[in-house]
């Protein structure tokens, strides 16, 4: 089986680069998609002995990335403001004086006042918390049912695999941020969670695809009907055989899609429609000092670049893995 | 190329139903009594409640409002808003805008995009291919709304080259919320462009041009750029329809009378009929923009014929 298995994950790979059937081509059209741009090779993720394997080559390639340093540097540092927000600041981001509501940046307040007169560097600090939060929460649900149904239709093809698919077109037709923002209209509360299932109802469509192109070009693979030949169970098949494969587009995809859905979070709290104070959330911040542009322009600032560049670090790790594990950018 | 045609629009039908019922599923949920909301302050007799309730068909099951919504649908009746206008006046009145914005975002988005592409594309490694590279990385990384307020600060406010709100300057108020809308796809353009333009360098076509002894404006001019446009033009294509339904966050801040920025209004109003009206329109020229690339695809790439 080791020996067949070079040779099939190479025809997998081949396979994986043919043209999708027609009907799919929607999808890759859409954003995410393009930017997730993933002609990565279905490559066998089994460990090898003695050689470099996809993963060693990988991380022998990120590792002299500067992009990729970059990106981790500032994700190290947001993760630690999200979990730690006490290492960053000792103010109390809810001691606020209406006295020196929206003072600009100076030495005691690095990051000027609020509207309310609150220390803003403590608050948009604080900022991070639950936008990290609903990033990687929103991301592992579109995980689950990307997985679930895209392995399922992929598996089982036929019309299964036809309802799936109508029904993923059905999401697809609706933008992430429409979709989310009236379901949210529709949910009595709007906490972490809801902001997230929003995230999630109209967000997995992506991954599912992912998922099943890579389940229909490595199923029929010599080595998974050895397994099947030997009486693996279909459940073994396809976690043992066939969705390993799938580990490296996904990651590569998921990553960056962290990055979109915090932004996505934050636009819907922008509008009004996601996160509700008091909570402290970038997307709020924003949100309550559009209206000050032209006499504190700092409030908008702030919040911006942190939201910004916590985007930039997932997207600079999201990118920097595809080059590291598309074995045909070397 | 009909028969193609003819079953892809039929593979659409569902996909449409299947959308607008959950458009119509997720309003039907939307908290609050619309009749109440309708009556404002004073109070209806619970005769007139009645009689409204039977006209807008509240008391019937989902299902059934729905198949009553789309039978009135395809007839071309949309609905009335709590004001009783008409919903497809709303409509009529505010597409144009929508429009206007959608092309102003395509326009730049294939201009600007395809030229930063190109130029990366044919030198990769170059400064300026490591410049878009780089831009392009961080446009995607900011999100819209705040790409939205950095313009106004940065070209309305500071420099004054623009309006930063409204449609009162005709097609010049339109530049500033058209390049906000288009920065993402902009981003995607230049890359696809550039990535597509290097893989197509490297083919041996290429190679037999040069070795002929064209001039390099050809080999890329004639030779590479048609083969390498073909999927960038079907995403531009596909991302008119997509632009559409995302301008709800653009038109939100430059305050534009668009389709989106009814929709916003709608929702937070709770006027179902808008939302379901337009969201279902938006859906309904994404799928038609993703299904004319699909033809167009053909035509533009003779090795893929569907029949």
């Amino acid at each position: 089986m080791t020996d067949n298995r070079p040779d099939a994950a190479r025809r997998a790979g081949e396979l994986g680069n043919a043209p999708e059937p027609i009907g799919d081509r929607s999808g890759t059209v859409q954003r995410t998609d393009e930017w997730a741009d993933t002609t990565l090779e279905a490559k066998s993720a089994g460990p090898e002995i003695g050689e470099a394997s996809l993963w060693s080559d990988a991380w022998r390639s990120l590792r002299r990335n500067p992009f990729f340093l970059i990106g981790s540097v500032l994700l190290v540092v947001f993760l630690v403001m999200a979990v730690f927000p006490q290492l960053f600041t000792n103010a109390d981001p809810r001691d606020c004086d209406l006295a020196r509501s929206a003072q600009g940046p100076s030495a005691a307040a690095w990051f000027g006042y609020d509207v309310q007169g609150c220390d803003y560097y403590s608050n948009v600090v604080y900022g991070a918390r639950i936008s990290v939060a609903i990033g990687f929460l929103s991301m592992l649900g579109t995980l689950v049912i990307g997985v679930v149904v895209g392995a399922l239709a992929g598996y089982y093809g036929g019309w299964i695999d036809s309802v799936l698919a109508r029904i993923t077109d059905i999401f697809y037709g609706l933008p992430l941020i429409l979709g989310a923002f009236i379901l949210l209209a529709v949910l009595p509360e709007r906490g972490v969670l809801e902001v997230s299932l929003a995230l999630i109802v109209f967000g997995w469509m992506t991954a599912m695809r992912l998922v099943r192109s890579t389940v229909v070009s490595v199923k029929e693979a010599d080595y998974v009907q050895a397994a099947r030949a030997l009486g693996a169970s279909t459940p073994r098949i396809l976690l043992r055989h066939i969705l390993p494969n799938a580990i490296a587009p996904v990651l590569v995809y998921s990553t960056i899609f962290i990055g979109t859905l915090i932004a996505a979070e934050a636009t819907l709290t922008f509008l009004g429609i996601g996160l509700q104070l008091p909570e402290i959330s970038w997307g709020l911040q924003i949100n309550s000092a559009q209206n000050r542009l032209r006499d504190a322009a700092h409030l908008i600032f702030f919040p911006s670049v942190f939201l910004s560049l916590t985007v930039l670090s997932f997207i600079l790790i999201g990118d920097a893995l595809r080059d590291a594990l598309d074995p045909k950018l070397r | 190329m009909g028969r193609y045609v003819a079953r892809r629009l039929l593979l659409t039908i569902p996909v449409l139903i299947g959308a607008s019922f959950l458009i119509f599923a997720m309003v039907y949920a939307l908290p609050g009594d619309p009749i109440r909301a309708l009556a404002g302050d004073r109070p209806l007799s619970a005769a007139v409640q009645a009689q409204l309730r039977a006209e807008y068909n509240l008391d019937d099951p989902l299902w059934l409002q729905y198949i009553k919504y789309v039978g009135d649908l395809v007839q071309g009746d949309f609905g009335t808003d709590f004001s009783g206008r008409d919903v497809s006046e709303t409509i009529f009145q505010r597409l144009p805008v929508t429009a206007k914005l959608a092309l102003a975002a395509v326009i730049f988005e294939a201009v600007i995009g395809l030229v930063a592409g190109i130029l990366a594309g044919i030198r990769r490694g170059s400064f300026f291919d490591n410049l878009v590279l780089i831009s392009t990385t961080l446009i995607v990384s900011i999100p819209v709304f705040v790409l939205g307020f950095v313009a106004q600060f940065a070209f309305g406010l500071k420099l004054g080259l623009f309006p930063t709100s409204g449609i009162g300057d005709g097609w010049y108020s339109y530049v500033l919320p058209g390049l906000v809308l288009a920065s993402l796809s902009l981003a995607y353009v230049a890359r696809l462009t550039r990535t597509s333009l290097a893989e197509n360098l490297r083919q041996d076509y290429v190679r037999t041009a040069r070795a002929k002894g064209l001039k390099p404006s050809v080999v890329i001019g004639k030779h590479t750029l048609r083969n390498s446009m073909i999927p960038v033009v079907t995403f531009i294509g596909a991302d008119i329809g997509a632009l559409m339904g995302g301008a709800i966050v653009t038109e939100s801040i430059f305050n534009i009378p668009g389709l989106g920025r009814a929709v916003y209004d709608a929702v937070l109003r709770q006027e179902g009929a808008v939302v379901v009206g337009i969201v279902t329109l938006f859906v309904f020229f994404y799928i038609f923009f993703n299904l004319l690339v699909d033809v167009l695809y053909a035509l533009l790439d003779p090795r893929i014929r569907y029949d």
